[in-house]
């Protein structure tokens, strides 16, 4: 895959010169871009079809054969319907807010490695990079809130600002595990690292098994998603922080929520389940057998599993009390991924620790 | 010119902007997101000068976690705009002086290192880390600084919390872990009921079936 990636670069170089690289640029971008937002349509169908399936019902089966047309009418019903500015807005600040919470949940993929060198900025600290892009995820949220002129919204966005805030450091402290553990905070060589003839078991989720839970927990509570989605309490607070928004604005926030859902569920893969790397190899002959598989098919299919944890969360648990998600967050993750930091450095300095 | 330098002078002009409307701007929370714009702008320069662990930490502590506390605070402020403009022109002296204070301090601590540091950045090479650099520099030859610092820190964290901490003896406090470790028996208790005859309920079962 990257050799092919490679002779197009180079053909566009003899084509356009000096003009290429923005143009090559441009073009990676909407590569990773456009299935995101494929993904996130279809993500949608899924949801309302497993959430269906779970509770006995067939979810959406009237547009298109068996629904899968619905994300298209969804889409177009997004697009033709209204925008309604509710007087006393923040007119600036309320327009801006839905863009302000899909940019991050976009810019976050710049660092993702989809296959072997298949990222689109190979930073260094790019780790650090995806921690200070989802917290930004945050303003659009708040602004959103705070811009709306409504008391739900408002409150909808305290919630969700100390929720994010209190849940960032437990997913921080996780992944201050995951770069002791890969001694990098470059994706590309965290994936690399966890390369081992064992397979799945030299993977990252096995010596940091309870920093795994934490992270992917902590990366449901940071897209507001039930059952920590305190921000959006219907019962309580009508729809939360976009109770005022309609239309696009309403679409954007739905996107950007459901694309860090996606970036969550690839990140999550790449820190623990080895990102793009073959769960067999060196598995003697069915090893060499799937190694033919290409990476990008072993990273999407652990995403995946993700994407439907997500569901299967959100099908099984009633919500969370807003004490309790504190409680979680604060007394529970943080104490826990704290002693993990030093278990894990500790155990790194003997000769037990084998990844 | 290059398109560093275009860069460098959109993100000074774009810190330079924004760190005036912080204090002229009218609303206090445009206040705070311009300033998130300056940390955003001033993080940027710092990218230009090859320091990505300063710039993304920057971004990472100020705009991810302490201006979005900063945002909730003001928020929640029901603050008098025409009220606070009033005094403006009474402390304008006062706060000018001080300024000019610190301009003066500023141009004498760091007015001979910038003059002798020369204005154009040194170049790494392509496999230089910052972040590595940083680590290396903090966790060795300054290590007892940095230690004391984060011990600092701490403490005036902890005392934070001593100070402003006031438990409320008449609260009635909820136990969650004991209400989330609560198991059915505790809750409901099972009875076993001898099935009735179907004629004994024959009147409930009628209502029952035309409703």
């Amino acid at each position: 895959m990257i050799e092919l990636l490679q002779t197009v670069h180079q053909m566009g170089e003899v084509l356009l010169g000096a003009a290429w690289l923005p143009v090559w640029i441009v073009a990676k971008i909407l590569a990773i871009i456009l299935p995101i937002m494929g993904g996130v349509a279809y993500y949608t169908l899924a949801e309302r079809k497993v959430l269906g399936f779970m509770q006995v019902r067939p979810g959406p089966n009237r547009v298109g054969y068996w629904g899968l047309l619905q994300p298209v009418a969804d889409g177009i019903k997004l697009l033709t319907k209204e925008f309604i500015i509710p007087s006393g807005a923040n007119k600036f600040l309320f327009l801006a807010a839905p863009v302000m919470a899909l940019a991050p949940a976009l810019a976050a993929w710049a660092v993702i490695p989809f296959f072997e060198g298949g990222t689109l900025a190979n930073v260094n600290a790019g780790l650090l990079y995806l921690l200070a892009m989802t917290s930004l995820g945050v303003y659009g949220i708040i602004i959103a809130g705070w811009a709306s002129n409504s008391k739900y919204a408002f409150l909808g966005a305290l919630r969700s600002a100390a929720q994010i805030v209190s849940y960032e450091l437990a997913m921080g402290f996780a992944l201050v595990c995951v770069l002791l553990a890969a001694q990098s905070m470059n994706m590309g060589e965290i994936v690399q690292g966890q390369q081992s003839n064992y397979g799945l078991f030299g993977w990252y989720w096995v010596p940091l098994f309870p920093m795994f839970i934490v992270y992917f927990l902590a990366g449901v509570a940071e897209t507001n998603r039930a059952p920590f989605d305190l921000a959006e309490d219907e019962s309580a607070i009508v729809a939360g922080f976009h109770t005022e928004y309609s239309g696009m604005g309403f679409a954007l926030f739905f996107l950007a929520e459901y694309a860090n859902m996606i970036l969550i569920a690839a990140l999550t893969t790449v820190f623990f389940l080895g990102g793009y790397l073959n769960p067999f190899h060196g598995w003697g002959a069915l090893g060499e057998f799937t190694d033919q598989v290409p990476g990008l098919i072993w990273m999407l299919g652990k995403m995946s599993i993700f994407l439907f944890l997500f569901l299967w969360l959100r099908a099984t648990f009633p919500r969370y009390r807003y004490d309790q998600l504190m409680r979680l967050g604060w007394k529970v993750f943080i104490p826990l991924t704290l002693i993990w930091v030093v278990v894990v450095a500790a155990w790194m300095q003997t000769s037990l620790w084998v990844w | 010119m290059n398109f560093e330098t275009i860069l460098f002078y959109f993100f000074a002009a774009s810190v330079v902007f924004s760190a005036l409307r912080v204090i002229t701007a009218r609303n206090p929370l445009h206040s705070v997101l311009f300033l998130v714009l300056a940390f955003v702008s001033s993080s940027g320069i710092w990218l230009l000068l090859e320091a990505e662990f300063l710039a993304i930490a920057l971004v990472l502590v100020y705009v991810g976690a302490v201006m979005v506390l900063f945002l909730f605070v003001v928020m929640m402020l029901d603050i008098n705009i025409e009220k606070l403009r009033k005094d403006f022109l009474q402390w304008l002296p006062a706060g000018a002086l001080l300024a000019t204070l610190i301009v003066v301090q500023m141009v004498w601590v760091l007015g001979d290192k910038a003059a002798s540091a020369g204005m154009t950045a040194v170049k790494h090479a392509a496999d230089y880390s910052n972040t590595k650099e940083l680590g290396r520099l903090i966790y060795t030859d300054y290590v007892y600084p940095f230690e004391l610092a984060a011990v600092l820190l701490l403490v005036a964290m902890v005392a934070a919390i001593a100070l402003t901490f006031r438990r409320r003896r008449d609260s009635k406090r909820q136990d969650v872990s004991w209400q989330v470790n609560v198991k059915r028996n505790d809750r409901v208790r099972i009875i076993s009921m001898p099935a009735t005859k179907k004629n004994e309920v024959n009147g409930a079962a009628e209502a029952h079936t035309a409703d």
